[in-house]
């Protein structure tokens, strides 16, 4: 047998979180430290297996497969295709920066770091389970230590971390639950149809896409709505601002960054691949519910004056494109959608840390109460614009070509409605301008001169983020070829079914 | 050998420059001098290169029918022919436009970077302000050389992003930062055009690359209707509409001026916004098939030209006047692409970056001597303690002004015919009467600044060589850059031209008139602000017209229009958005967590774990059956208690 490369990657955490367990909880050096070691053997294997996944032979690979419940068919089925490794290094990036992100943590440090390494060995779970049980068990097993997190690490503003903590928690517990009705009942009736229980994805999507057009479309719905909650899909957003508000800020970059993303991919690589029928009855209905949190959110955003308001508004408005991309159904939107949930993610945890980092220094995050950072906290500054400009889809910055092949694929099929969807880079640049502006520009205020800028292990976020964003903006085919090695199969297997359509 | 290599190496010349930048930012910030030589050696380095190739491209008459491309695959999806895919190229294309502009670009900057050696001496962030100026000139000269309209609209997004930095330098100054926010927000909302004229074309066509699409566009019957052809069109002037501030997205580049000065020589000569000019030019081919689309080029050109003119009469600021002069000179531009002479369009941006350039560097330099006191009104007599630099303004007035044989005359003159044969008198007669206004607010500003008596508050002083130096240079072009473009041997049109070059006769008609034209608009300034000491006949003028000059002194209140949009109409809704989020979307959910709560609290009565109150229950149910049982009868009480009798 080779070397299992996804579940070392999905170990190196846990086996750090259990380490911090008999680490002394005063020496908050060390639990820091173990859990940058836990995070960074992950970052450096999934790259290596980014790196070496051979796209042009396609399909899964690295797979390791252990018989479990074998009357239920489930099997622990790890593997990865070119859908799942962009999504895979995206969570090891993000999990890196968010410890360093957290270096300041003071308040029992060894329970945050323990949870923060749960959390992130969980979303990545998701990404390289290849079996639904499977999946649904990590899917699950984050919501926890969010909660926790939240509670006892949160900060509140407009509504306090409690509030935060149970709407996220109790929300994302209720889409799970349309999501989990969804998957027996598809268990259910693919296991009747073939005779033999089978879990796993590529198994159960060959049975699930010769099912009745009308099962399709309310398995679909299900699903749709699970999925869509995760993803904040209006108008089942109202947790993502205040949540990301609440939540401590490494929290904040992975549920933005990546866990949100569980939504969009679950909708790819479950929703779409095994119920094709279903998903062509429902592409208009989530076009349309796409654009409409493009625009709604944006607007949204910009009557916010919390910094991790205007963010979290920003990330449901991005998400909007997703929905919409995912809802072309073609090989264009389908990459648009997976890049743009990658783009994205690199860009939000950015946006978090930063403005984590401002409030810790000024203890604020209320926009009229700055102005004029830029010259006190410069690296600060240039952290916090990078991640901005990455926000309105500057050119050259990773968010980009994600968003305009998505414009393309939407074009194509949408016209006029996907026009509405574009408009939101004019709203966009907006606010994010504004929010810049307002923060980091104008004259200095002298409460703040004593700031240190950001140095040492906080720089960690701005390096390695901001490498993937500027790399990946001038280089898109680094991420594009990957994507499309996974999506161009995928579009195959279903194509048939999708141009029969669904109908009721 | 180095022309071959030059030609084969374009990218380089961009390359340069962006290297600078990474180089100063991440290695030479400290080190001042060496920041500055980076910067200025790169674009000078990229500069040499420019004209080889250029030289490359001008010797040989093969590439004005053939352009030489050589381009790289930067993005592909799907699978060709069994999926829709997408396939994005990133190159160079290098013909007598793009090589002319390259030169052109890359020439300018150099001058303009030694310039800000000087200007910026002793400015805490000089080495950024050097690393921004080598982005801006590489992203302008990325777009110049593309082979592809997605790689274009990448590096004009580029151009755009470093203006925002480069306005917005002064990060501590509040007019600053508003400043680069309208100037990236005004072109963001052209961009949204911009993109979804690309994105049409992409989908209509299957590609982005200029030659293919010249080609495709040319048959376009085969692939969509006029209409949509139009379509496509005015969605991609809008892009240009912003960048190269035409009316109504204008109202940007006179705040530009916020920036250092050598920025908005930059911005207004060189880089920025001619990029929108040089993009309609480069999709000639688009416009040239859509009869619709060339007259709204025309038209808007024409009444840009016209409007910036009128507000330049009456502007204060030295660097503002220059500003809406700019605007209206882009006006001239636009106009002659619309009339269809792609000759006379680039031929007018060439002169312009000359003596524009030259023009914002001397002012810069006046603002350097009087310590950035800007109100022309407060100036007086300058040349005599700054002969160098007001000379050479002088040089580039009688340039703008378009006095014979300097360099604006000859591609005005180019213009004016281009209109008058194409039978527009209407934008004709709108573009000479711009003419003898252009005439006359330059003037008006050069004879107030640098002549007439000295102010002695002021104690100007000439400048240093880095400064000077460039402005000579620059000058010797705005004298020069038009010869090669005389009605009698017009090189320039054998070599930039689009279809088929253009021959006509010489209109000594129409260049006896703008002679007249430019002649009397100077005379009338000299007559009011220079021989009239006490100008007493320019206020007369102003307070006669009051509510006109009022609201050119305040730009039409366009400014004041959109500011109202965006706060109460953008904004209004914004808020309305959020209330409704907050009370009705959210209310929603709270409502569900409410609901839940409450049936939960309502449920609880039941389980309280209390003996007595199961109790009490329990006797109340055998009340209600015996109740039951009394007043129905036993049939009843059989139904509820079952068998029991």
């Amino acid at each position: 047998m080779d070397f299992p490369i996804l579940l070392t990657i999905l170990l190196a955490p846990i086996v750090a979180a259990l380490v911090l367990v008999f680490v002394p909880k005063e020496e908050s050096l060390t639990i820091k430290s173990v859990a940058a070691v836990g995070t960074f053997v992950s970052l450096a294997l999934s790259l290596y297996a980014y790196f070496t996944y051979d796209q042009s032979l396609g399909g899964l690979q690295f797979a390791m497969q252990i018989p479990w419940i074998q009357d239920l068919g489930v099997t622990f089925f790890l593997a990865a295709d070119g859908i799942s490794l962009p999504m895979l290094l995206l969570t090891n990036l993000i999990g890196f920066s968010a410890i360093f992100a957290s270096w300041n943590i003071n308040n029992r440090p060894r329970e945050f770091f323990i949870l923060l390494l749960l959390l992130i060995a969980g979303v990545m779970g998701t990404f390289i389970a290849h079996d639904l049980f499977i999946f649904l068990l990590f899917y699950e097993v984050v919501v926890i230590p969010i909660y926790i997190m939240v509670v006892i690490w949160g900060s509140s503003k407009r509504v306090t971390k409690e509030y935060a903590a149970m709407k996220l928690t109790i929300y994302l517990l209720i889409g799970s639950a349309f999501l989990l009705v969804g998957v027996i009942a598809l268990f259910v009736k693919t296991s009747a149809m073939s005779g033999v229980p089978d879990m796993s994805f590529t198994g159960m999507a060959v049975v699930a896409q010769q099912l009745s057009g009308f099962d399709q479309i309310w398995l679909f719905g299900l699903m749709l709505l699970g999925f869509g909650s995760l993803i904040s899909m209006w108008p089942f957003h109202s947790w993502s601002p205040d949540g990301y508000a609440g939540a401590p800020t490494a929290v904040s970059m992975i549920h933005a960054g990546v866990l949100k993303k569980i939504g969009g991919y679950g909708l790819v690589k479950i929703a779409v691949f095994m119920l094709p029928a279903g998903a062509s009855f429902w592409a208009p209905y989530m076009a349309v519910l796409g654009v409409a949190g493009v625009a709604y959110a944006a607007m949204g955003a910009l009557a916010q004056k919390d910094l991790k308001y205007v963010v979290g508004y920003s990330s449901v408005s991005h998400m909007g494109y997703v929905i919409l991309a995912v809802a072309c159904l073609n090989v264009i939107g389908l990459n648009g959608a997976v890049a743009n949930m990658f783009a994205h993610g690199v860009m939000a945890a950015l946006f978090f840390s930063m403005i984590g980092f401002i409030y810790e220094k000024t203890h604020t995050r209320w926009i009229p109460d700055m102005g004029g950072l830029a010259r006190q906290t410069p690296r600060l500054a240039v952290g916090f614009m990078m991640a901005a400009m990455a926000s309105l889809g500057l050119p050259g910055l990773i968010s980009f070509v994600p968003e305009f092949t998505i414009f393309i694929g939407a074009f194509d099929v949408y016209g006029g409605l996907a026009v509405v969807g574009i408009a939101g880079i004019i709203i966009t640049a907006l606010y994010v301008l504004r929010a810049g502006a307002n923060t980091l520009f104008g004259p200095p205020r002298p409460e703040y001169d004593h700031l240190k800028d950001i140095r040492g292990p906080e720089m960690v976020p701005l390096i390695v983020l901001g490498t993937v964003l500027v790399v990946g903006g001038f280089l898109p085919s680094l991420l594009f070829d990957m994507i499309n090695s996974g999506v161009v199969p995928l579009h195959a297997a279903i194509s048939d079914v999708l141009q029969l359509g669904g109908k009721l | 050998m180095l022309v071959e290599f030059a030609m084969m190496h374009a990218w380089l010349v961009p390359l340069l420059p962006a290297l600078a930048f990474l180089v100063i930012v991440f290695l030479t910030r400290p080190f001042e001098k060496l920041s500055a030589i980076i910067a200025v050696g790169s674009m000078a380095l990229a500069c040499v290169i420019a004209s080889f190739a250029a030289y490359g491209i001008f010797t040989n008459h093969e590439f004005t029918e053939k352009p030489l491309v050589y381009a790289a695959n930067w993005l592909s999806l799907g699978i060709p022919g069994v999926t829709d895919s997408l396939l994005v190229q990133v190159g160079v294309q290098l013909d007598p436009v793009s090589a002319m502009m390259m030169f052109m670009v890359s020439f300018i900057s150099t001058f303009i970077f030694l310039y800000s050696v000087g200007y910026m001496k002793g400015d805490p962030g000089f080495s950024v302000f050097f690393s921004y100026l080598s982005l801006f000139g590489a992203s302008m000269l990325l777009l110049v050389i593309s082979s592809n309209l997605l790689q274009m609209f990448i590096a004009w997004e580029l151009v755009g992003l470093c203006s925002y930095l480069l306005i917005g330098f002064y990060t501590h100054k509040i007019s600053a930062r508003e400043a680069a926010k309208k100037a990236f927000v005004t072109c963001r909302v052209a961009d949204f055009g911009l993109l979804l004229g690309l994105l049409a074309l992409q989908i209509t066509f299957g590609t982005l690359n200029l030659v293919e699409l010249g080609e495709k566009i040319h048959n376009f019957q085969e692939y969509t209707t006029i209409g949509m052809l139009t379509l496509i069109a005015v969605l991609v002037f809008i892009g240009p509409i912003g960048k190269s501030g035409q009316f109504p997205l204008h109202v940007w580049l006179p705040d530009a001026m916020e920036g250092p000065t050598p920025v908005s020589a930059l911005i207004h000569a060189a880089t920025m916004v001619v990029a929108g000019v040089y993009l309609v030019g480069r999709t000639m081919f688009l416009f040239h098939e859509v009869e619709s689309a060339m007259q709204l080029v025309a038209v808007t050109g024409a009444f840009t030209a016209l409007f910036a003119a009128t507000i330049a009469l009456t502007q204060r600021e030295i660097k503002r006047i220059l500003a809406y002069s700019t605007v209206s000179q882009l006006g001239y531009m636009m106009l002659a692409l619309g009339v269809g002479s792609l000759t006379a369009g680039m031929f007018h941006m060439w002169t312009h970056a000359f003596f524009k350039a030259l023009m914002f560097l001397a002012a810069g330099s006046v603002l350097y001597a009087l310590h950035h006191k800007a109100d022309v009104w407060e100036m007086g007599g300058l040349i005599k303690k700054m002969p160098i630099t007001g000379w050479t303004f002088v040089i580039g007035g009688l340039a703008i002004a378009g006095i014979p044989p300097f360099a604006g005359f000859w591609s005005k003159d180019e213009i004016l015919v281009a209109t008058l044969a194409e039978g527009h008198y209407v934008l004709f007669a709108m573009a000479a009467f711009t003419a003898f206004l252009t005439a006359f607010y330059m003037w008006r500003m050069i004879f107030l600044v640098f002549f007439g008596d000295e102010k002695p508050e002021n104690h100007p002083q000439e400048s240093p060589w880095t400064m000077t130096v460039p402005l000579i240079v620059l000058a010797v072009g705005a004298i020069g850059a038009g010869w090669m473009g005389t009605p009698w041997n017009n090189v320039w049109a054998e070599w930039i031209y689009f279809g088929e070059p253009h021959h006509g006769p010489i209109n000594y008609g129409a260049m006896l008139l703008s002679i007249v034209l430019a002649g009397s608009g100077i005379y009338l300034a000299y007559t009011m602000y220079l021989k009239d000491t006490k100008k007493k006949r320019a206020r007369k003028l102003a307070e006669w017209f009051g509510p006109v000059h009022r609201m050119l002194y305040n730009k039409y209140y366009i400014d004041e229009l959109y500011l109202w949009f965006n706060h109460a109409l953008v904004d209004g809704t914004a808020r309305l958005f959020y209330l409704f989020d907050l009370y009705v979307v959210d209310g929603f959910v709270n409502g569900i967590g409410t609901f839940t709560k409450s049936s939960g609290d309502g449920l609880r009565v039941f389980q309280t774990g209390r003996l007595q109150n199961y109790a009490l229950i329990f006797f109340l149910g055998v009340l209600a059956v015996a109740v039951l049982v009394t007043f129905t009868g036993p049939s009843a009480a059989s139904l509820v208690l079952g068998g029991v009798k």
